[in-house]
Parts: structure tokens; C-alpha cells; sequence
């Protein structure tokens, strides 16, 4: 009975579980389809059909499995077009940069908010929270007039530099920090320790998942970025693969399935090797300090 | 001096220290363009603009398009949170049950948030275009056909995406907070006779309140980036009923509006500071009513 019970309940989630995957699996079937047979399927995306008129009523032709296993696309993205290998290594540079900097500056100013005392560390935090829950949009014209100012417009450290001192990284290693105990701090302080030292060689250790874990949340967001390389990127040159793609989907549409791939399959690999360290992360940010 | 008043001033200013880089950039990127927006927002010309009060708010306010953003997006807000929390409330208590695969299908949940909104664009046009396959199941049922995107219905597509991409960072925090409850509870209703609607009532919602704040706030903040779907789907100007704020700014950015940009920046800012302090508000309430 209790068996059945399991059964049956794991056939329903995996059900819903198949859903949650429906694009994903699309996706990865259709980039080995021909760029002649993704045309036949799809060429009626934004057509209006007069049926009034006696055109055929028809329907994309949404396929699972490919009649023709190909790797066309895959030749055309990679070989033929080398904007697209070039915009990919654009998205590595603006965000290993980004990962780098905002997990050193946020370990340092998160050790401080929650292993010293000094005055106004709690409002000063409540202050960093809260731009943390700003959309974009919100300082878009200041932050355009500061580039500006500081000569980054249409350069890629005008996304890295904002990047690296976003608030993310200082609440969630804060929250890891908080956990860790006084004690072992105070040991290392009565053997003659300073903050220094105490944090490289005891609380840098300790908090490594922590660290782990920003760096997969920050790999994820800003691997997906579009507002920011929008505004501050005019030069399609050195624009990141996020815009390509939306750019993709209006003219090569042939080509779209395996740039999507490509560009998915770095952030699903990294999530599948730390997934423990992804979900370890999140839930560490619900925890209330 | 005495050593621990030394002390003390050697721990300020070591915090000071640790905190200078984060605080330097934190306050050229972000502290001093909030500003500088609020100042804008009370002036007629961002260079040497006199001070006209709160003019720019009234335009704003009075604006059609502003109205329209404001209210979809409201609706937006209001629709899909209250949905996402008991969607991911419902899955949450199913994947805490006895399963198979359960890792594998808690992975499947999660999946969709990191798949960057790009890469799938194409696969939101296949299903919900004019000639697209959600029409062809429903004219297969004699439904007949909706322009999805350019019809009301957009808006049920953005709140079925918004679901699809945050369900599982809702339900790996439900779920946290479900196995943080001490089992022996349970274990002490069931001795009393307790059904299981009273035990929901009364042991794990209680417990989950915590949770489901923090839940509903992430929700709301989430709700705000769903921006970046419609944007990749439907561009600068889509159908009206899912022109959000973040259309309007963005708009006003292009159309070089900065007064009006900054002012519902502003209004956006104190919509949001209010939910949170009301959020935070009734958690606090609510442990000092544990306590």
C-alpha cells in the first residue's frame, strides 16, 4: 500500500518535473534539426494567416524528435559565424571579473558587519539590503551620467564595475558568516591574532562553501544579463551572447536552437556539478542573521 | 588608557578597514546614483535645475502611460505571488513526502532558474504565437484560437513564466523550512488524536510563517525582474496589458524623460520600502507572538 501511495505520487511529480523541463528538452532536440526542416516546422512564428481569405489554416509544427539527425546548426554557429564565439567570450570576460571581485570585496566588508563591532552596523547593512531590492531601472540615468563622467561608456567596465560592488555578496556571506561561532574567533584573538590575520587564516577556511555558493548565484545572474549590456554596450562587438541571441530569434532563426545550447549548457553544467552548494546558497539567504 | 577601550578603537577601525573597498565602490555605483536620482527628481533640468518641488511627481502621476504601467504591474504582483506561494507551498510538501528520484526530481524543479531567459525566447514564441501550439491543442478542442501575446491573455503568459523560471527557489526555502520542524510535534499530536488539517493549522504553518515571509518578499522582488521575459519576447512596446514600470522607465530613458524617470523611480522606491517594512513588521509581530 505505502509502496503504491509512493508510486503514484512519484509519477505525478515526475510529471510535473517533465513539464518544468518541456523547453529545455526542446530545445536540445530542435538544434539537431536541419536549418531546411527548422524552417519547414516554423516558419509561421508572427504570420497572421487570412483564413477569411482562403489561406490554409495551419499551425507550427512543434517537433520532439528531428526526422534528420544533423549537426548543421551546430557547423553554422560555431564555423560560420564567428560573432557568435566572439560574444560568448565577451560574457566570459564581463562576468569572471565580476565573480572575482564581488566575492573578495563582499568577503572582507561581510566579515566586518558580522564579526566587528563598530557604530551604525546595523543600519548601514539595512542600507545595503535595500538597494539589493531596487530593479535596474531605478538609477539607470545616475549610473549612465557616472559612466560617462568616469569615460566607461561602451566599455565592458561599465557593467564589471557595478558588478563588483553589488550588495548580494555581502548579505549572503554575512549570513554564513554569522554562523560561524565567537569562539573560534576569540581563541585565535587571545593568541595574539589581529582581525587580519583571524580573517585569512580562520574565517576564509571556514566560509569556502559560502564562497562556493556566491560564486554560482552570480555566475547564473549575470551569465543572463540583458538590461545592463542594453544601455551601456552600443558597439555589437562587444556586446555579451545574451544579446545575440535575442537578435538571433528575429533574423537566423535556423541557428537558434544550437546557439541556445551553447549558451545554456555552461550554466546547467556548473549547476548540476554545485547543485548542493546552488540550493545550500539560497537557503542560506533566507535565514534570518 | 585602559586596554579594553584600546581595544575597541583597534576593532573600529579594523571594521573600517575591511569595509573601505566595498564602501568606495558601493557609494560611486550605488549610494551617490540614488541620490543624485531623488535631487533630479525635484528638479525641471538635470544641469543646475532649480528646484520645482514635487511638479515632476504630479506629471507622473497624471500620466496615462504611468497609470497604466503602475496598475499592471500591480496586478501582475498581485495575481502571481499569491499563486507562486501556493504552488511552490503544494510542491514543496509533495517533494518532502516518501519518492523515488526525489533528488532528480527536485533537480527538474530548480533547472528552469538557472537557464538564462535568452536561450528559451524561441520557445515561448513556438507556444504561444498566433499560428503557435497552444493554439493548435486548442482549436484541437474546439476552443478557438487567442493571440496570446497581444491580447489580455499576455499577461497569463507572464505569470505562467514568471512560475516556470522562480517555483524552485520558492520550494527549496519551503523546503527548509519544512525540515526544520522537529518531528516530534507531529509525534505528540498524532498521541492527542490531532487530524492532519489541524496539524497543518496549527504545527507546520505556524512554523513555516518565517519562511513564507521571506518567501513572499523574495516573490514580490522576483515579480519585478520578469521585466527582462517580456522584454526578450515583446520589446519596447507590447500589448498594454503587460506595459509594467519597467517599460515606462525604460522608455523615458530612450525618450530622455529624466524627470519623469526619476520621479517614478522614486514612487517605486517608496512602494517598495513600504511593502518591505510592513513585511518585516509582521514578522516581528508575529515572534514576539511566538515568544
Amino acid at each position: 500500500m505505502a509502496l503504491l501511495r509512493k508510486t503514484m505520487l512519484t509519477v505525478i511529480m515526475g510529471a510535473f518535473a517533465l513539464i518544468m523541463l518541456f523547453p529545455m528538452i526542446i530545445t536540445f532536440s530542435n538544434s539537431f534539426m536541419a536549418e531546411s526542416e527548422i524552417d519547414y516546422n516554423y516558419h509561421l512564428i508572427g504570420k497572421m494567416v487570412d483564413v477569411a481569405a482562403g489561406e490554409k489554416n495551419e499551425f507550427i509544427n512543434l517537433k520532439l524528435i528531428p526526422d534528420w539527425v544533423s549537426l548543421d546548426q551546430y557547423a553554422e554557429v560555431l564555423i560560420h559565424k564567428p560573432m557568435f564565439l566572439h560574444m560568448f567570450w565577451n560574457s566570459v570576460c564581463i562576468v569572471l571579473p565580476i565573480i572575482i571581485g564581488q566575492v573578495a570585496v563582499a568577503a572582507l566588508a561581510a566579515f566586518a558587519f558580522a564579526k566587528l563591532k563598530f557604530w551604525g552596523r546595523e543600519k548601514l547593512f539595512i542600507v545595503y539590503v535595500m538597494t539589493m531590492l531596487m530593479p535596474f531601472q531605478v538609477t539607470l540615468v545616475p549610473n549612465y551620467i557616472i559612466a560617462g563622467r568616469l569615460g566607461l561608456m561602451n566599455s565592458s567596465s561599465a557593467i564589471i564595475l557595478p558588478g563588483i560592488f553589488g550588495a548580494f555578496g555581502v548579505f549572503m556571506l554575512r549570513q554564513f558568516m554569522l554562523h560561524i561561532p565567537y569562539a573560534y574567533l576569540e581563541a585565535a584573538k587571545i593568541d595574539g591574532a589581529g582581525p587580519l590575520r583571524i580573517f585569512y587564516s580562520i574565517m576564509l577556511p571556514l566560509i569556502k562553501p559560502g564562497m562556493a555558493a556566491l560564486t554560482v548565484l552570480l555566475f547564473v545572474d549575470h551569465w543572463n544579463m540583458v538590461e545592463q549590456p542594453l544601455i551601456f554596450l552600443e558597439d555589437a562587438f562587444k556586446q555579451p551572447l545574451s544579446l545575440y541571441l535575442s537578435r538571433i530569434n528575429e533574423g537566423a532563426r535556423g541557428v537558434a536552437f544550437a546557439a541556445s545550447v551553447l549558451y545554456m549548457t555552461p550554466m546547467i553544467l556548473l549547476f548540476l556539478y554545485a547543485e548542493s552548494y546552488f540550493i545550500e546558497g539560497i537557503q542560506m539567504s533566507g535565514i534570518k542573521g | 588608557m585602559n586596554s579594553f577601550a584600546r581595544h575597541l578603537r583597534k576593532e573600529w577601525l579594523a571594521a573600517v578597514l575591511f569595509l573601505a573597498p566595498s564602501m568606495i565602490g558601493f557609494s560611486i555605483f550605488y549610494l551617490f546614483p540614488f541620490a543624485t536620482g531623488l535631487l533630479y527628481s525635484v528638479q525641471d533640468t538635470t544641469i543646475d535645475g532649480s528646484f520645482v518641488g514635487l511638479d515632476n511627481y504630479q506629471a507622473v502621476l497624471s500620466s496615462g502611460s504611468f497609470r497604466k504601467a503602475a496598475s499592471n504591474t500591480l496586478l501582475f504582483t498581485g495575481v502571481s505571488v499569491p499563486l507562486i506561494i501556493m504552488l511552490s507551498l503544494l510542491f514543496a510538501h509533495l517533494l518532502n513526502k516518501k519518492l523515488f528520484i526525489r533528488g532528480w526530481l527536485q533537480t527538474a524543479f530548480v533547472m528552469p532558474l538557472v537557464v538564462p531567459a535568452a536561450s528559451i525566447v524561441m520557445m515561448w514564441q513556438i507556444l504561444f504565437d498566433w499560428n503557435g501550439t497552444l493554439n493548435a491543442w486548442m482549436q484541437h478542442l474546439q476552443a478557438g484560437r487567442i493571440d496570446w501575446m497581444k491580447s489580455d491573455g499576455s499577461i497569463l503568459v507572464l505569470i505562467m513564466i514568471y512560475i516556470w523560471k522562480n517555483v524552485g527557489y520558492n520550494i527549496i526555502l519551503f523546503l527548509a523550512g519544512l525540515q526544520s520542524i522537529p518531528k516530534d510535534y507531529y509525534e505528540t499530536a498524532d498521541i492527542e488524536g490531532a487530524g492532519e488539517l489541524h496539524k497543518w493549522r496549527h504545527i507546520t504553518w505556524v512554523y513555516l510563517t518565517p519562511t513564507t515571509v521571506f518567501v513572499v518578499l523574495m516573490s514580490i522582488i522576483q515579480s519585478f525582474k520578469v521585466f527582462r521575459e517580456t522584454y526578450l519576447i515583446a520589446g519596447d512596446y507590447p500589448h498594454d496589458r503587460i506595459y509594467m514600470l519597467q517599460h515606462y522607465m525604460n522608455n523615458m530613458f530612450l525618450s530622455l524623460d529624466v524627470q519623469k524617470l526619476t520621479a517614478a523611480a522614486a514612487l517605486m522606491v517608496c512602494a517598495i520600502l513600504l511593502l518591505v517594512s510592513a513585511m518585516l513588521m509582521l514578522e516581528r509581530r508575529f515572534r514576539s507572538y511566538m515568544e
